[in-house]
């Protein structure tokens, strides 16, 4: 089917065109027999959830690295790239995410660095800022290129990127989730550039999280979806449902099957919050929790699910909105406060903001308790050892012993540490953020299992995740994101896949 | 059998020992000499206990450090702080009636306010410790001289002398000192929170600020810590002479320290404290200049010598050579069955 | 012929003239900058105390600069000296090389310069004279004390200063030089005790366990301090020092009056702070068109226990 679309509109040989590629890593197979190509002067959207393979992809294309198998042709040549300075010699440039220029030089500087225009030998100033000049001039930027790089805003920095992405003879340009910091009119900005771009027969391969982005600037679609290719698509024929049914995976059948877990009467509100948000990371949410109650928070990824944790634990502070929790008013603007109002939070990245993997498991699991109770009141050791075993025993962690250094534990079992730690603390509201992201199956279902009796027990759990069936099992109500905005809510039997894809997809 | 099992599942904590035993025991056998002990007026006497005694200062600054090493910090100003407080406690006892008691907190509260400056300008302003703990590390000598007027002032104080030389129950008081200072750190650390919140924020700063603690005010206390030590350690070090020579009062003593806690296995990145490792890493430090001082090499080859030697335990200590050994046996057993 | 005879006569006549007429205005007003290391020391500042008032009791225009221990300092301080037109510049360089770019650019400016305490590498025209105490010759006068008090027969340990210091090599050197002359005397160890108290009472500490104090007949040590460190040890080791162990050091700092006054060192030799007069009479000579010597050593004095508390009570 991909072969038919792709060639049925255009008959003229693609600019790139990739056949059968896969790379593994350690037995894993990152990317699995994907094929791709893209036209002269096209916007193509290379889609997919986390793990997709479409960093992978990227950097296989560019020459980060090798490949195992298949074939890339470039202008009808076979084009092998050594490393991504090779790969924009030859006319393929990428823009990453984290915008790689160095902040404290000069504009010139960051756009020169790595083409030094010389003069008998010597870097010459003057030609330098020339050549710099032109090269904002591409990119519609009017500014002056001897100031430092990091006086700029993001947005900019991010157009200066691309303009020394372009350099002279960029003839493909891979831009990473370019619009991931960027507020609405600065997206605006970045779209008519790319528009310009297309119309001088600069072809962009486009990775993103915003699906309405997608549809607004795209030409045709790629799915990946766990290291495989899914399908191509053009993009003003395809439906967002069916889009999104893509990516996740599910047929519309198989999504039916499933629906929400029984509704609770929805009388004890324990937790709201009314008009919560933050300027460039997210529009004001209203939501409630009740006492007992699970809500999920579904979305796709950059859908604005982990923004909103993050306010409401006060791991970033709000800029309008307000909080009530148990009755009070409350003002979260750290991760101390939240906690002292008591709730409690598992992050999304584990690694990063979870573990602390050179302490022991115990260490790890008392920390948040030891942290409320403060420096002066240490949990006497004998009371430690009975906690931490019970709730070893209680979440079934497999761990040697208490003392082993929790980084040496499986993914699952470390989130089942943090998880202990929370509890330890007897929160009111336990958000959890992809409570069971990159866990073994075993492990996953302890999770799901630990949370259903933490609701029975009274506990209240605002639970983020993109992985819908689950949502669906456990959730007594979902809110939906999208875009950084909350656009729907669904209540007990409304709860099926189908029903979140649709209201994702709207 | 707990404790068995702790032995032999931690070669970390064993390397450091072990170094210290096989330096001593091989110092042992060229000079028998080095390891006799006597008896004598009542005191114990010998080159092993000059090491101790010399170690001391090392020792408490390096306890310091440790502490903000664990942080992800490091203090390099501690060699000033011994000057400035060594020249402060030497003013006081000169020029004031103060007594001994109030000398010595006066003194040691010099070195906690400079320390707290240095935990203000990382934690507070965000500068990072390196350059904050610089500024004072270049300028903390020129403040010293300012405090005694650019000379060497000497003193003549009974307390002084007793903590300089003094002996209590046939041991050094400084050891008395170091010791105790040992056990009140381990205690404040282990018996409190402070030493786990430390750890915690030193191996991973956002995963600590998620579980609410604040990492400001630990990272803080770290410095004013290792300021204290080191103004106790520039009083041990004036005591010892009688004199406060402000030029070369705790020179270099800064790279010693953060020596010692790195052959205590701890890491520049943070994380993890070894106290009672650290005193061995000292221990290390001072044994060898020990060995250089007595065994008649000739002063060109001091350096290089300690040098070569510290390299060698490094090596011996560090992962890559401990896998490659690991390594190594297993190959050699796969080659017998 | 006449002419010819003439002339050479009429120059000198001239020279001497203008000669006399300069050294006579100078005379009356010279400007001379002082370039110090620093005020790292005691001794430091009574050299820049005595330098000042030799200055003032000849009337100079005094201007005084303190490099405050570093090279760079000392560099910028001469070459604003040499664009106020100074008449001559006095200099305390505090390392032996790196000079020879500013020396030149006063030769150029025609500011004679004197070097005073101690010397350095450059090329010796660049420089009027060197004004100093020895460091060769104060080992030569503390070892030749040694060999008297002790008749010749002794073994000694030395303490010495910091690793590649120039007035350690030298001391060291004129030491050895005339203890050579003595087959009973030896140094039997000789470590660094980096100048400090606690490095000369370190290093003796293991020099007394390593060799034995029995062993010891005298301790040489390349300054005070290390010899105030070293007299702690041996006391410390049950020994008493300057009696079972001689102690002979280098330098007279009020402290060691003190120790010695108590019976603890046997001698000290002290470097003259007061070389500013000798380096004033050079540059006067100098102006007047006199030649000067390259070298000119201003001897320093032993002090003996008998006159310690004195001292130490005058110095104090």
């Amino acid at each position: 089917m991909n072969m038919n679309v792709a060639t049925a509109v255009d008959e003229a040989p693609p600019l790139l065109s990739i056949q059968n590629l896969s790379k593994g890593f350690a037995g894993v197979r990152a990317l699995d027999d994907v094929s791709f190509s893209i036209r002269k002067g096209e916007i193509h959207a290379l889609l997919g959830e986390n793990g997709a393979g479409k960093s992978t992809f990227i950097k296989v294309l560019t020459g980060v690295y090798s490949r195992d198998a298949g074939q890339i042709l470039f202008e009808g040549e076979a084009f092998h790239a050594n490393n991504s300075g090779h790969a924009q010699s030859l006319g393929v440039s990428t823009v990453y995410q984290e915008v790689n220029l160095i902040p404290t030089m000069t504009v010139t500087e960051n756009l020169t660095l790595l083409n030094q225009p010389r003069r008998f030998g010597l870097i010459s100033p003057r030609k330098a800022e020339q050549r710099a000049r032109e090269m904002l001039e591409r990119v519609g930027l009017n500014i002056d290129p001897s100031e430092q790089l990091d006086h700029f805003s993001i947005a900019v920095q991010q157009l200066i990127a691309i303009a020394r992405a372009l350099g002279t003879k960029a003839k493909l340009l891979i831009l990473d989730e370019p619009t991931a910091s960027l507020d609405a009119d600065e997206v605006s900005r970045l779209f008519e550039l790319m528009t310009e771009l297309k119309a001088q027969g600069i072809s962009i391969i486009f990775v993103t999280h915003f699906l309405d982005q997608v549809y607004r600037i795209s030409d045709r679609i790629t799915v990946l979806r766990n290291g495989q290719y899914v399908d191509t698509y053009n993009t003003a024929e395809l439906p967002q449902s069916e889009l999104i049914r893509a990516m996740v995976g599910k047929s519309l059948d198989e999504l039916s099957k499933d629906t929400g877990a029984e509704s609770r009467a929805v009388q004890d509100t324990l937790f709201a919050i009314d008009q919560y948000g933050k300027q460039r990371c997210l529009e004001p949410v209203d939501l409630t929790v009740a006492r007992g109650e699970i809500v999920g928070l579904a979305g796709m990824l950059g859908s604005g699910r982990t923004e909103l944790c993050n306010l409401i634990f006060g791991v970033d502070s709000v800029d309008s909105g307000e909080m009530t929790l148990a009755g009070q008013s409350q003002s979260i603007r750290s991760p101390k406060q939240a906690i002292d109002a008591g709730m409690a939070y598992c992050p999304e990245d584990r690694k990063v903001d979870g573990i602390v993997a050179e302490l022991s498991v115990r260490e790890n699991m008392i920390l948040a308790l030891q942290a409320k109770r403060g420096w002066l009141r240490p949990i006497p050791m004998a009371e430690q050892k009975a906690m931490v075993e019970e709730m070893i025993d209680r979440l079934s962690i497999k761990t040697p012993n208490m003392n082993k250094p929790i980084g040496e534990l499986s993914g699952g079992n470390q989130q089942k540490v943090i998880l202990a730690r929370w509890l330890l603390t007897h929160p009111q509201l336990l958000l959890l953020d992809e409570p069971t992201r990159g866990i073994d199956v075993g492990a996953h279902h302890d999770i799901i299992e630990i949370m259903n009796e933490l609701c029975e027990q009274g506990m209240s759990l605002l639970v983020a995740s993109s992985e819908l069936e689950e949502l669906v099992v456990f959730a007594h109500r979902v809110a939906i994101m999208k875009d950084r905005r909350k656009v729907k809510e669904l209540t007990g039997s409304e709860i099926s896949q189908q029903s979140i894809v649709a209201a994702i997809a709207q | 059998m707990m404790n068995l099992k702790g032995l032999s599942i931690n070669p970390k904590i064993w390397g450091p020992i072990l170094s210290l035993v096989a330096i001593i025991v091989i110092m042992g056998i060229i000079d028998p000499g080095f390891v006799r002990i006597e008896f004598k007026d009542g005191r114990f006497y010998g080159s092993l206990i000059d090491v101790l005694v010399r170690a001391t200062p090392t020792a408490i600054i390096a306890l310091g450090m440790a502490v903000v090493i664990g942080t992800r910090g490091i203090d390099l100003s501690v060699g000033s702080v011994v000057a400035i407080c060594g020249a402060v406690a030497a003013m006081l006892i000169t020029e004031t009636d103060l007594s001994f008691a109030s000398v010595m907190v006066l003194s040691l509260a010099a070195g906690g306010v400079i320390g707290m400056l240095n935990g203000i300008m990382v934690s507070y302003i965000g500068i990072q410790p390196i350059i904050a703990t610089l500024i004072l590390m270049v300028s903390g000598r020129g403040i010293a001289q300012l405090i005694t007027g650019g000379r060497s002032v000497s003193f003549d104080s009974v307390a002084m002398d007793i903590i300089g030389s003094g002996m209590f129950l046939a041991i050094p008081v400084r050891i008395w000192i170091a010791a105790g200072l040992l056990l009140l750190t381990i205690l404040v650390m282990r018996k409190t929170a402070i030493g786990l919140f430390i750890e915690s924020v030193g191996a991973n700063a956002r995963a600590s600020r998620y579980v609410g603690i604040e990492a400001r005010l630990f990272k803080m206390f770290a410095y004013v810590f290792s300021g204290i030590c080191a103004a106790l350690a520039g009083v041990i070090l004036i005591a010892d002479v009688g004199i406060a020579e402000i030029n070369r009062l705790g020179l270099w003593l800064e790279l010693d320290a953060i020596l010692a806690v790195v052959l205590a296995g701890g890491s520049l990145n943070g994380g993890r404290i070894y106290l009672g490792l650290t005193i061995i890493g000292a221990l290390i430090i001072q044994t060898l200049t020990t060995i250089i001082f007595s065994s008649g090499v000739p002063v060109e080859y001091n350096l290089i010598v300690k040098a070569s030697i510290i390299l060698a335990v490094l090596l011996v200590q560090s992962p890559t050579t401990q896998a490659a050994i690991k390594d190594l046996n297993m190959k050699r057993k796969g080659v017998r069955t | 012929m006449k002419s010819v005879v003439g002339k050479p006569v009429i120059k000198a006549a001239l020279g001497l003239a203008a000669a006399t007429l300069m050294s006579v205005s100078a005379m009356a007003e010279l400007t001379v900058g002082f370039v110090q290391t620093g005020s790292e020391s005691g001794w430091r500042t009574a050299f820049t105390n005595a330098t000042k008032a030799e200055a003032e009791a000849r009337g100079y225009d005094f201007k005084f600069a303190d490099a405050q221990g570093k090279q760079e300092n000392q560099i910028k301080a001469i070459r604003s000296f040499i664009v106020q037109g100074v008449d001559g510049i006095v200099l305390a360089p505090l390392v032996t090389t790196g000079w020879d770019k500013v020396l030149k650019e006063a030769d150029r400016a025609g500011i004679p310069v004197v070097l005073v305490d101690r010397g350095l590498d450059s090329d010796p025209s660049l420089y009027v004279t060197s004004v100093g105490s020895d460091f060769t010759m104060e080992g030569a006068m503390i070892g030749a004390w040694m060999a008297v008090e002790t008749e010749g027969t002794c073994d000694i340990v030395e303490l010495q200063g910091a690793v590649g210091a120039d007035a350690a090599i030298k001391r060291q050197a004129g030491f050895a030089n005339v203890i050579e002359n003595f087959p009973g005397m030896q140094i039997i160890a000789s470590q660094t005790g980096s100048w400090s108290s606690t490095g000369g009472k370190e290093v003796m500490e293991s020099f007394l366990k390593s060799i034995g104090g029995e062993n010891i007949c005298a301790v040489w040590a390349h300054n005070d301090n290390m010899a105030i460190g070293a007299a702690q040890a041996i006391k410390e080791a049950g020994l008493q020092p300057s009696e079972d162990i001689l102690i002979a050091s280098v330098d007279a700092i009020t402290d060691i009056f003190k120790t010695m006054a108590d019976g603890e060192t046997n001698v000290t030799l002290e470097l003259s702070p007061y070389q500013g007069a000798a380096a004033f009479d050079a540059l006067e000579a100098h102006l007047a068109g006199e030649d000067v010597p390259k070298r000119i050593t201003v001897p320093g004095g032993l002090f003996y226990p008998e006159t310690a508390a004195e001292e130490y009570a005058r110095r104090k």
